[in-house]
């Protein structure tokens, strides 16, 4: 099976061939924003990190920054800075440029501020548009993708046919060499035993109860209930009763083979096969950290019908709920609903996924695209200064 | 088109795949040959009780347990937040 791609300078294939505006620092936003209005073919990926932020939250969001900007479906980055924050421009355009990609740092108050800066990006932003834009698509296989998969408003058909039919597509991917990464750590608590059972070795089921560990009593320190949050009000409107429920049906979208690691939020994985990502299930951080992986393309299984997407990531909606399927058109890629229904078999609702997935490999717009929908948002673990 | 699902034959639930009302009788219920008489209008997607299920006794979906009911729940009878306590990220 090959799939066509945009071969990167470091070996790795794009399904997409962005340039991108990346601020290092939520104060840069409005730099990053300006080019980017001036130059509408460019994704501007704005976010609120970047300063202000102390040990582990710090380097979790340099990470994740730095990760998104080494995504593959990247051609060229323009990192933009302000020059006074702790995640600089700098840093993450040298972290970046480990895949020898091309990217620059723009620094506003190193360039003499706003207007000079402006038109310095303006400079670079012709020179990548000159370098990627007649970058052509060439075959490579199927080892080259890096899947990410979540699910999202999540309802009982999730459980019942759009997860699992998703995780059989996601078996395919392995079995042909590729990587596929799942997560959503607090959509694990009440299934991580069957999940664990499939750990490749005892470290990763060890690290894998450590996360859920970790993720239920943040729950539990807050004095809450995590009902009413997760599942969420929506999800409840679905028939999902309780965070039990939702993650028996969640963790069947990760598919069936051996689990080889579980990650950091944002983590690049090192090798093949399956993994899992720690963080949150909330949609924008979720998509951020998956893209900040590496991965390519998204499978997003949703009941309710969320029109959620990735600037980086094309996200491929896939719902077996029948109404949803009838009025959301606009936001569902792949219907499975004849599933839910008995009208036909999770083999063959895996098969639709993998044939769409290989189609928006080669270029296919997705929904989620085609509206262009879809935002960063870091995961942020601790207190801003 | 069936109209329920049991996810898998230790469950005390099943999912609802159609709109109910009172008096409606659902027979894609594996082992009930008579079927399940459901007892209360309940949406597509929720579930409902496919045998009596005491207070404080654990709710099978999957095979798993998703909860605990924090009443009885009567064959037939809507399954969900209303009675049925999460044991897990909790407070």
């Amino acid at each position: 099976m090959e799939l066509l791609g945009f071969e990167r300078p470091d070996g790795s294939y794009g399904f997409r061939n962005h340039i991108a505006i990346l601020s290092s620092v939520g104060c840069a936003n409005d730099v990053s924003l300006r080019l980017g209005r001036m130059y509408p073919n460019v994704l501007v990926l704005t976010h609120r990190q970047g300063c202000g932020q102390l040990g582990a939250d710090k380097e979790q969001s340099a990470r994740t920054l730095a990760g998104l900007g080494k995504n593959p479906n990247l051609a060229a980055v323009l990192v933009v800075g302000m020059g006074c924050e702790s995640i600089t421009a700098k840093y993450l355009a040298e972290e970046i440029s480990r895949t020898k990609k091309m990217v620059e740092p723009l620094v506003v108050l190193e360039e003499g501020g706003l207007m000079p800066a402006l038109a310095k990006g303006a400079k670079f932003l012709h020179q990548m548009l000159d370098a990627v834009s007649p970058m052509r698509r060439i075959p490579c296989g199927l080892k080259e993708l890096t899947l990410g998969i979540k699910c999202g408003l999540t309802d009982t058909t999730s459980g019942i046919a759009s997860n699992p039919a998703t995780g059989m597509a996601a078996d395919k991917i392995v079995d042909a060499g590729g990587t596929v990464i799942f997560g959503e750590t607090p959509e694990v608590i009440g299934a991580e035993h069957i999940l664990a059972k499939r750990a490749a070795n005892r470290e990763v089921a060890e690290k894998l109860y450590g996360v859920v560990k970790i993720c239920e009593e943040r729950v539990r320190a807050s004095g809450m209930d995590i009902r009413g949050a997760n599942p969420a009000p929506g999800n409840i409107a679905g028939g999902i009763t309780s965070i039990e429920e939702k993650s028996l049906g969640a963790i069947k979208k990760g598919g069936n083979r051996a689990l080889q690691g579980v990650l950091d939020y944002g983590e690049i994985p090192r090798g093949k096969g399956l993994f899992f990502m720690d963080g949150p299930g909330r949609t924008p951080e979720a998509l951020t950290g998956l893209s900040a992986t590496g991965a390519q393309i998204i499978i997003f299984s949703t009941g309710g019908g969320s029109p959620a997407g990735s600037p980086i990531s094309p996200v491929i909606k896939v719902t077996g709920n029948p109404h949803t399927a009838q009025r959301l058109q606009d936001h569902i890629d792949v219907d499975v609903s004849s599933t839910t229904r008995g009208e036909s078999s999770l083999e063959e609702a895996g098969e639709r996924i993998f044939q769409e997935l290989l189609r928006v490999a080669a270029g296919r717009v997705t929904k989620a695209e085609r509206l262009g929908y879809g935002m960063v948002s870091v995961w942020n673990v601790g207190p801003h200064m | 088109m069936r109209k329920a699902i049991v996810m898998d034959n230790k469950d005390n639930v099943a999912t609802l795949l159609t709109d109910v009302e009172e008096g409606d009788v659902i027979h894609d219920i594996p082992g009930k040959a008579g079927g399940v008489q459901i007892q209360q209008k309940i949406p597509f997607g929720h579930k409902i009780a496919i045998r009596k299920i005491g207070r404080g006794e654990a709710v099978v979906k999957y095979g798993e347990v998703i909860g605990k009911a924090s009443e009885e729940i009567a064959e037939g009878r809507h399954v969900h937040v209303h009675n049925v306590e999460s044991v897990r990220g909790r407070g």
